[in-house]
């Protein structure tokens, strides 16, 4: 985190900086575009976003926004900040993050008044957009933070897919023949180990290039669980794809709390986890001896092998430790989601937690954002295809991989990833 | 602790890279190895550091054998090693960098970096280095980067101090100020093996010099022998160490750099304000210590860097602003400093390599199409002329030794004809016969009425070659000066200070530099 | 893993070798190496062989015959080959409600088991080869060929796309897009097909144009993203496959893309003009687009190895610090080469809808972006390579469809085949050490050898 810090300073200080005007090209635009739809083209109603649900312990009032207003409001907050960035980048400076934050808070709201406003029925329920949301996210953050633990220790993990979609499969099926939820969350997570065991082999011991092993997994998991689901599972979908579902666990009274208390209080033992996966990996990489070697067998792993520390077998390790946390992740598709193996049913999710981890900077918590982001932008799209809004469907859908790809494109551009990820190590 | 090898031998395949070699290490004395590029004195010492094990021989310790199945061992022995290339974590603090490997949690298994940060400062005091424990390694000057990895040895209690090529990144001054800490370890009882292949600081430092020649303990010589011995031992022949070539006939000014100013990708002026001119004839080497705008300098020319601001001509033609494409073929040669990065393509061939940026003009192509016949010809013809040694002309770059790799690329810059030759460390990783040889290529193309800029840090070779030497510290010009200017007046400018303040620092004390500079 | 360069560095007299093991680390190290820049970059896509252009037809005849047999890559491959077929098998027998029968009395009568397990996956692949390469049950000439046409017809595509994924690859790029680049493709090529009423001859190639272009836009965009933002295209490819699914699924919704009259996702018929014609008249559904991919392949080919636009994209893939100081653009090659990747797989889209299917549907580019991008790596991203792989995925696929009906095993089966043959093609080591063969260059390996290479087991540190 100093990191970053010390380099904006340095930045900042030196003369004739090297100025980059993607960051305020891309906000002006932006801005223009609220500027655009959300003030001149903002529908005359108001739009109700409701806070909690009237059968709640604590029940709050309904948020009523004029779209006319808050539409100008935020668009002339938006070109505000973009003159701000411009100004900043012409006397030398970085664009500063919390300016971009402010942006997005602020383009975001811009957006869900006037879509909702202009939506057949401009009523929403804001508790319920932000829980669903993080349900939504799980797998992803799941997924991401496997591809924290494989980059940073140097193993570039396009398999992520298969490892969601493995740990579906094998909770499915062991649930089912189990009968016990917690039985295929275990599965999933040894599931997640073999195709994390595979990548490692292949990757590590090979030295086949990383990339392709990922992706060739991804096409083989896909193959072998299609196959074994038209199969066996289809055959006697009873015995083999009925998993009973992981029970929500509310904490008492806390998860009464409107707005977060769901969010945070009223998970599977799933969701806990993934709080818990978050914080962890969190603090164990930037705060612990495995996290130190992990970081140094990511950046330069022939210093930690002079060292001493053994860097093949950490990055194996750490490759398999990915597996445990993706398995998981898997697992909610089939015993949080819904309640049955479909193939393929992770539809693309592990490359969206990739974008995730790129898009939060190989950090758990950044990974943890990005990921909720994404799921916000697919929940969105649900809810507004049911509210009925002027926007077409498939334009919705295509939301979080356009956000996708202006992030990666405009807004993070060249970060630094781990400096050996996808460099296999070669003693001597 | 006293550190015997007996009869190690390393083999890779059938390439012997260690033969038989014995050495004792006594506590308290410097011991240095001499050898030149490729002699195998890297590989001995990492087999001793344990990251190779050897085909033959026993390592002892205090007379019983040892085994080192990796650095831990070797470190656990009390065995520490400063590389070549730093073994730093370059986005890691240098507490961090140092606790690696051996950290010390606290409860919780937090990571413990407060009694990390205690050594260094506790060694940082006995020793008088100025390091910061929560310094970011990437931000801090190669010499301190230095202390640091000497620090790390430190730490884990080495008694067993080994500096492979320690001078090679650092000013003349803070090599005297290295030299003098090595005195001080020894002083401590710490037995330190130099390695080096620089005559002047092997002879100021050492107690004993072990010479090693392909692979081979070819003599121990005394620290007070004269250079040209040590220098013979060591090449295997006599040397002459001055190339004979004939005065510089300058001509025409035809290469002109008028304040040129290179800014890096972070704000940080690499190049500032550089002017000089370079007349057909004449060489001029950029001497300096490495990182000093020297690479970006040379780049600039090229078209390679993207924040230019200045004025580059060659023939009264503007450079600056033109493409990379457009300034090779208005006749500008260029051999790029790190020939296996920027100067091949490793997996293509000897052949391809040969045409790398020629591929799309006639003979090798006419439009679109390449013609394979006139690639292999000019292979062949470029192969023999430069006595590339290869197996074949379809042969991967990449599997040549590399002073063949680099006539690879010297051959290709030089058979067409240039306006401009600009070589940066035109010998790094050389063998002595290849470097004689590609030296007398350079001052060919010089006779032939072509401007040459060389680039080099090693001043050996920028006294050999020059007729005139520009001096670059922290991107500025500290000035221009004749070819044969004293290692002493190059060294301060070196180390900042500009020709009028280092010639009038000389002028007074001529004894002083007398001494110092005598050995060549 | 260039098994057939002559000698690596000096050569020096082979005296009497006492270690094995750490001759063959050290070979391994320094092909690594070579491969790697010094593990200063990943290892590549492609083989260092593949790397280097084809400029040198007296490279590889150095050697004895037979030992470039037993080390070559052509043995590898096929090996890898039977190795996936086998384990195929054995996930088919392991499935089988038959062999599970059996099973419950394994140990009473095991050979009922085994004989189950064998009918099983037998039967399976000869359904396989019958429904791609020869129909041995047909009575007529015509019914007996009609397999072998069908593969062509199903490679077409995937070889289109398996092209531009490999020219990608040789510039250095994963473009694992060719999915979405096959869509927008079609979508171009369906549109000028069912819109646009033009003689016959300039239609046609009209909707190969359109298609191209329409691949090479999409392709393009993200040459141009990386190019100028540094965005990483595996992610750019990804997202924009998505992009491209979702476009042309509202485009479906439209009136300019429905059947008049109806508000299916699914488009008017391409005129007849804007067909490719039947290569073998109407008994069979092979058409000219399998030329156009014999054409595409010996462009590519010609474009890697002969012209000067493949060597700059070859330079830049191998090193592109080096290419940049030899004045080629990096940029610029990233671009020309996704604008190319692109347009192949354009034309797999035109290949769909002009050839196969004949409408745009939301599904017409099925699975083949993907398996192009297997068809690439099988095939070693070399023209021809890709183009042989692509005639084996189309027979996996072809035959695919035939064993699902005739046996009822799941087409996914190929997947799983198709997968192994890549990892295992990708791993020659692996193969070497399941098959015992000797390690290139050597006439004996050691079994010591093993206990050098890196990280044999896992476990913490």
């Amino acid at each position: 985190m100093s990191t970053m810090t010390a380099k904006a300073a340095e930045t900042a200080g030196a003369a004739g900086a090297v100025r980059s005007w993607k960051t305020p090209v891309i906000l002006a635009v932006l801005a223009v575009l609220a500027l655009v739809v959300f003030a001149l083209g903002a529908p005359v109603n108001a739009a109700t976003f409701r806070l909690s649900d009237p059968s709640d312990a604590v029940v709050l009032p309904d948020l009523v926004l004029s779209a006319p207003v808050v539409g100008w409001v935020s668009a002339v907050l938006l070109l505000a900040a973009a003159a701000l960035s411009v100004q900043a980048v012409r006397a030398g400076r970085q664009v500063p993050g919390w300016l971009l934050a402010v942006f997005a808070v602020f383009f975001v709201a811009g957006f869900l008044t006037w879509v909702v406003g202009s939506a057949r029925t401009p009523n929403v329920a804001l508790y319920g957009l932000l829980a669903g949301s993080v349900t939504l996210a799980v797998p992803l953050i799941f997924g991401s933070l496997s591809g924290v633990l494989c980059e940073r220790s140097g193993v570039v993990n396009i398999a992520i897919e298969g490892q969601l979609l493995f740990g579906a499969f094998a909770a499915a099926v062991a649930g089912s023949l189990a009968r016990n939820a917690f039985v295929g969350l275990l599965a999933a997570a040894l599931a997640g180990v073999l195709v994390s065991l595979v990548l490692a082999v292949f990757s590590i011991k090979y030295i086949v290039n990383q990339v392709i092993v990922g992706v060739v997994l991804n096409v083989l998991v896909s193959g072998l669980t299609g196959f074994l689901f038209s199969t066996v599972l289809s055959a006697d979908a009873a015995t083999w794809n009925s998993p009973p579902r992981l029970p929500v666990l509310p904490v008492p009274f806390l998860a009464e709390i409107p707005v977060i208390g769901p969010i945070l209080f009223r998970q599977t033992v799933v969701g806990y986890l993934m709080y818990v996966a978050v914080a962890v990996i969190y603090v164990g990489l930037f705060y612990t001896k495995w996290g130190l070697r992990t970081r140094a067998v990511g950046e330069h792993p022939k210093a930690a092998d002079t060292l001493g520390v053994k860097v093949n077998r950490m990055r194996f390790s750490n490759v398999l430790l990915a597996g445990v946390v993706a398995g998981i992740g898997g697992a909610f598709f089939t015993l949080v989601s819904v309640s049955s193996f479909g193939r393929d049913m992770t539809a693309g999710q592990g490359y969206i937690a990739l974008a995730a981890l790129i898009f939060g900077r190989w950090n758990p918590v950044g990974a943890f954002f990005a990921a909720l982001l994404f799921g916000f932008a697919t929940n969105l799209q649900y809810v507004l295809s049911f509210l009925g809004t002027p926007v077409p469907n498939q334009f919705l859908a295509m939301l979080p991989y356009l956000v996708t790809i202006f992030a990666v494109a405009g807004l993070v551009g060249r970060t630094r990833a781990p400096a050996a990820s996808g460099i296999p190590y070669i003693k001597g | 602790m006293k550190l015997e090898l007996k009869g190690i031998t390393k083999k890779f395949g059938t390439l012997v890279a260690n033969d038989h070699i014995d050495l004792v290490v006594e506590p308290g004395k410097v011991h240095s190895l001499l050898g030149e590029n490729g002699a195998g004195k890297s590989t001995l010492m990492n087999v001793l550091y344990g990251l190779y094990q050897p085909t033959a021989g026993r390592i002892l310790i205090d007379g019983d054998p040892v085994t080192f199945h990796g650095p831990g061992d070797a470190m656990a022995a009390g065995i520490g090693m400063v590389h070549q290339h730093f073994m730093l974590v370059p986005v890691f603090t240098v507490a961090e960098n140092i606790a690696l490997g051996s950290e010390s949690s606290k409860a919780g298994g937090l990571l413990d970096l407060d009694a990390t940060r205690a050594k260094i400062r506790r060694i940082s005091d006995t020793y008088g280095f100025d390091v910061d424990p929560d310094a970011l390694v990437e931000d801090l000057p190669v010499g301190v980067q230095q202390r640091a990895e000497i620090i790390k040895a430190l730490v884990r209690d080495a008694e067993v101090l080994i500096l492979d090529e320690p001078t090679a990144v650092l000013t003349p001054k803070e090599t005297d100020e290295l030299l003098a800490i090595m005195g001080q370890l020894k002083a401590d009882g710490k037995a330190i093996v130099f390695i080096s292949h620089k005559l002047r600081e092997v002879k100021a430092v050492s107690d004993v010099i072990t010479v090693i020649r392909r692979g081979k303990v070819v003599g121990q010589a005394d620290p007070g022998a004269p250079a040209a011995e040590l220098a013979s031992l060591m090449v295997g022949r006599s040397v002459s160490l001055a190339l004979d070539k004939a005065p510089a006939q300058p001509g025409e000014v035809t290469f002109q750099v008028r304040n040129l100013t290179v800014t890096a990708g972070n704000g940080q002026r690499v190049v500032d304000g550089v002017s000089f001119s370079i007349a057909r004839g004449e060489i001029l080497a950029v001497a300096g210590v490495q990182g000093n705008g020297q690479t970006e300098l040379a780049e600039a020319i090229l078209g390679l860097q993207e924040h230019v601001s200045g004025s580059i001509t060659l023939d009264g033609q503007e450079l600056v602003g033109r493409k990379v494409k457009e300034i090779i073929n208005s006749g500008v040669g260029f051999v790029p400093e790190d020939r296996t990065v920027q100067g091949l393509v490793g997996t293509f061939s000897v052949a391809e390599n040969l045409v790398l940026n020629r591929y799309d003009r006639e003979p090798f192509a006419k439009g679109l199409a390449m013609n394979p016949a006139r690639v292999a010809e000019n292979a062949a013809a470029r192969i023999a002329e430069f006595d590339v040694r290869t197996q074949s002309a379809a042969a991967a770059a990449g599997t040549l030794s590399g002073g063949n790799q680099q006539k690879v690329v010297m051959a290709r810059e030089l058979s067409r004809p240039l306006k401009l030759f600009i070589a940066s460390q035109p010998t790094r990783g050389v063998d002595v016969g290849s470097i004689e040889f590609l030296h007398r290529r350079i001052v060919a193309e010089r006779d032939n009425g072509t401007p040459v800029m060389i680039v080099s840090t090693e001043l050996d070779e920028v006294l050999e070659l020059a007729d005139r030497i520009a001096v670059l510290y922290r991107g500025r010009l500290m000035g221009i000066v004749p070819g044969d200017t004293s290692r002493d007046m190059l060294g301060l400018m070196m180390a900042g200070m500009t020709a009028e303040d280092a010639r009038a620092m000389q002028q007074p004390d001529a004894r002083q530099a007398d001494t110092a500079g005598g050995d060549r | 893993m260039n098994r057939q360069m002559p000698g690596r560095g000096p050569a020096r007299p082979d005296g009497h070798s006492g270690a094995r093991s750490e001759a063959k680390a050290e070979e391994q190290r320094l092909e690594t190496a070579v491969e790697t820049d010094d593990g200063r970059m990943p290892p590549p896509a492609v083989p260092p062989s593949a790397q280097s252009g084809q400029l040198h037809p007296e490279l590889g005849r150095t050697r004895p015959l037979l030992q470039r047999i037993m080390t070559g890559e052509a043995l590898v491959a096929v090996l890898a080959i039977v190795l996936s077929l086998v384990a195929g098998g054995l996930l088919i027998a392991l499935t089988d409600e038959r062999v599970a029968a059996a099973s419950s009395y394994f140990f009473a009568r095991p050979s009922d088991t085994l004989g189950a397990a064998w009918s099983a996956a037998s039967g399976a692949y000869a359904a396989l080869f019958q429904g791609s390469v020869f129909n041995f049950e047909g009575d007529t000439f015509a019914r007996m060929v009609y397999p072998l046409t069908q593969t062509l017809t199903v490679a077409t595509p995937l070889i289109c796309a398996g092209l531009g994924v490999a020219l990608a690859f040789r510039a250095g790029l994963f473009n694992i897009g060719a999915q979405g680049q096959i869509i927008i493709g079609a979508m171009f090529a369906a549109w000028v097909g069912f819109a646009w009423h033009l003689p016959a001859g300039l239609h046609l190639l009209l909707v190969i144009l359109a298609g191209v272009a329409g691949g090479a836009l999409w392709g393009g965009l993200v040459g141009l993203l990386k190019a100028r933002t540094g965005a990483h295209e595996v992610i750019l490819t990804i997202m924009l496959n998505y992009v491209a699914i979702y476009l042309v699924g509202y485009l479906l919704t439209t009136p300019a893309f429905q059947r008049p009259g109806s508000t299916n996702p699914i488009s008017p018929q391409l005129d007849a003009t804007a067909l490719y014609p039947r290569l073998f008249g109407d008994a069979f559904r092979l058409h000219w687009g399998f030329v156009v991919a014999v054409l595409a392949t010996v462009f590519v080919w010609w474009l890697l190895n002969r012209s000067t636009v493949g060597f700059e994209l070859r330079a830049v893939g191998a090193n592109p610090e080096a290419a940049r100081t030899a004045g080629i653009s990096v940029t610029k090659g990233y671009v020309v080469v996704m604008l190319m990747a692109g347009a192949l797989a354009g034309l797999a889209g035109v290949a769909q809808v002009s050839g196969t299917e004949r409408v745009l549907t939301s599904g017409v580019a099925a699975s083949f972006g993907f398996d192009a991008i297997t068809v690439a790596l099988l095939g070693r991203s070399t023209p021809w390579g890709t183009f042989a792989a692509g005639l084996l995925f189309g027979a996996f696929r072809a035959g695919g469809v035939t064993m699902q009906t005739n046996t009822g095993t799941s087409i996914d089966i190929v997947l799983v085949v198709q997968s192994l043959i890549v990892l295992f093609i990708a791993a020659p080591p692996l193969i070497r050490a399941i098959f015992r063969l000797p390690e290139p260059g050597q006439v004996r390996r050691s079994r010591a050898a093993r206990k050098n290479s890196p990280a044999a087991t896992g476990g913490a540190a």
